[in-house]
């Protein structure tokens, strides 16, 4: 985060740098409402901060296990054209992507 | 067709149509059209469904009959239409999840739920409206189209399994499956006068279905019915290798604790009535009609020799702000798969911007505002710096919540509620305030979290709609949340002389 604000805030510059984090090119009418919704909303889960925690584990998880196993069996694959069927664009039998390094790369 | 009228078809219990199919008395064929027929006739208004394939549905029911003719041994379920939200994947079946940004996808997989049901011998009449990424309670962030609620179409059908609720409510599909993160599918079955069970997590399989928030989701059935509640949740049950969460425990028997509840013996049950939600001092946002509803079936529930105290769980009251952490967060990471590249859609790709960009076009077009919310504050309560504070402080309240839950199960079997805390709203009521939607999950969080088993069982109205009762019980004792909403099914039918789903066309704007 550039700058830290106190918490329960989240000045509007932050929800773009968010919203560049999480790759959503938002308009600036969007960071508008946003900023004010999402302050709004973290004023309220803020709340959690009231709670006595300490020496409490997190729970990650309402059914703890881990380390499951299954047989290693081979077992077929999705057919390729059934795959590449839902793809935005193939390309020689492979998802087509654009490229990947910037100009400044 | 036998003396069966089409209207009593599309407002039996599945497990009737079920038996009527069995006996001969109906074909699956009779069935699915009366259905079809119904949706097209009332289902533009109504919005249930995104996506109707009649033909397929014929299909499919033709060949039960077919096998049926042929003597072959089917199942219960067998013949008996259904439809599925629109988060669960169906092979060559488009799905959605509610959202533009897999606008046209036809999957290539079934769900482990939907390849049970198809083995069933269940038809498919269509996959139902949701809010976007199962992200609402009302099934107005939907991209597509606006649900309206059965019994008064300027209301919602609550959300996000909004279509389901709608379509079962409506006598558009005899049951349907929806899914439940933090009450999606109680919510709406309270308000529409359905019967919804959200089951142990773990208990029913999540491969296949759109992840929103991996360590609360979970699928369960809408139905008119506590029985048949119990039917399609055995059906959907059991254990499957392809979820690494999914519980290695024998399928539950549960239509037989739904059968022994409608006799109406409680003797012994120890039910606790939780005090946060809707308790003295916690009636804030609740309105009296709906707690006067409840408080009736509790008196009910002792009347059948249910032993009832107050229970007190004081970290229910941060239940809604540890959801509104940890849900987000779950969804900013695992809403990052669509990113343009293997399925859905893909915006600007024209060969001058790079693959972020591209991404970036693509997530902002395909996502709509509430998902955008959800995972700007998911990144946030995720990033370094405030991490321990919000998620991590979330978490923690998780485990406190938890643990009143343990504690309670010392003293009562059960826990109940209001299962929302107030009827069905208008439509666009809260649509710019998310808080006050958030509110509408206040009583279906807690078991979220915890990961335990709860059911909504319609209690009669309140302002001429439906009001929801909640039962909780321990993880794996689904069982006990079906006893106790038979018991209370039974004696209010026996009270009213009818089931309330058959006031449904009283509401003067109603479909008839």
């Amino acid at each position: 985060m550039s700058t830290p604000s106190p918490k329960g805030q989240l000045t509007r510059d932050e929800v773009a740098h968010l919203a560049h984090l999480s790759r959503l090119a938002v308009s600036d009418e969007e960071l508008d409402l946003f900023a004010g919704q999402l302050a709004a909303v973290l004023d309220a889960v803020a709340q959690v901060g009231k709670a006595d925690v300490a020496d409490v584990p997190p729970t990650t998880h309402a059914v703890p296990m881990t380390n499951v196993m299954r047989p290693d069996a081979v077992r077929p694959s999705l057919p390729r054209d059934v795959v590449l069927d839902g793809a935005p664009a193939a390309e020689d039998d492979r998802f087509r992507v654009p490229r990947i390094l910037g100009e400044e790369a | 067709m036998s003396d069966v009228t089409a209207t009593d078809i599309t407002t039996t219990s599945a497990a009737a149509l079920g038996e009527a199919l069995r006996a001969g008395e109906l074909s699956s064929v009779e069935v699915t059209r009366a259905y079809l027929d119904r949706i097209a006739a009332t289902d533009e208004t109504i919005g249930a469904y995104l996506h109707v394939d009649a033909e397929a549905a014929v299909e499919s029911a033709e060949a039960i009959d077919a096998a049926r003719a042929r003597g072959e041994e089917l199942g219960p379920l067998a013949g008996v239409p259904l439809a599925l939200k629109d988060v669960v994947v169906t092979e060559g079946v488009p799905t959605t999840s509610g959202s533009k940004i897999l606008e046209g996808w036809r999957p290539p997989y079934d769900a482990t739920l939907a390849a049970r049901l198809k083995a069933a011998g269940t038809v498919l009449l269509g996959k139902t409206n949701m809010d976007e990424f199962a992200m609402g309670s009302s099934t107005e962030n939907s991209a597509y189209r606006v649900t309206r609620n059965p019994w008064d179409t300027d209301r919602i059908p609550g959300g996000s399994s909004g279509g389901s609720s709608a379509a079962v409510a409506a006598g558009l599909a005899p049951w349907a499956i929806g899914t439940d993160t933090g009450g999606s599918i109680r919510q709406p079955a309270a308000v529409t006068g359905l019967v919804g069970h959200k089951p142990t997590y773990g208990s029913v399989s999540r491969y296949g279905l759109i992840a929103f928030s991996s360590s609360l989701d979970q699928a369960g059935p809408m139905t008119r019915t506590v029985l048949d509640a119990a039917l399609l949740h055995e059906a959907i049950a059991g254990h499957d290798p392809l979820d690494s969460t999914s519980i290695d425990a024998p399928v539950p028997v549960l239509a037989e604790a739904a059968r022994r509840g409608a006799g109406g013996d409680l003797a012994g049950l120890r039910v606790g009535v939780v005090t946060e939600l809707g308790g003295e001092g916690h009636t804030d946002g609740y309105e009296p009609g709906v707690l006067a509803r409840v408080a009736e079936a509790v008196a009910l529930l002792e009347g059948m020799g249910a032993e009832v105290r107050q229970v007190s769980c004081p970290a229910f009251d941060l239940a809604l702000p540890a959801y509104y952490l940890i849900a987000p967060s779950e969804a900013s990471s695992n809403l990052a798969r669509f990113d343009g590249v293997r399925y859905g859609l893909r915006v600007g790709d024209d060969g001058s911007r790079d693959l972020d960009e591209v991404m970036a076009l693509t997530r902002e077009q395909g996502f709509g505002p509430e998902v955008k919310r959800r995972i700007i504050l998911g990144t946030y309560a995720l990033s370094s710096g405030y991490y321990e504070a919000y998620y991590g402080q979330a978490q923690k309240v998780r485990t406190l919540i938890t643990r009143n839950f343990t504690t309670a199960w010392d003293d009562v079997d059960v826990l109940v509620s209001p299962t929302s805390p107030t009827v069905a709203w208008s439509i666009g009521a809260r649509v710019d305030d998310p808080i006050a939607m958030y509110a509408a999950d206040l009583c279906t969080l807690p078991a979220s979290l915890a990961g335990i088993p709860a059911i909504s069982v319609p209690c009669g109205l309140s302002e001429g709609l439906p009001v929801g009762f909640q039962i909780m019980a321990p993880a794996l004792a689904d069982d006990r949340c079906y006893r106790v909403a038979a018991a209370l099914e039974a004696a209010q039918d026996a009270a009213r002389g009818r089931a309330l789903l058959t006031g449904i066309g009283s509401k003067e704007n109603a479909p008839s």
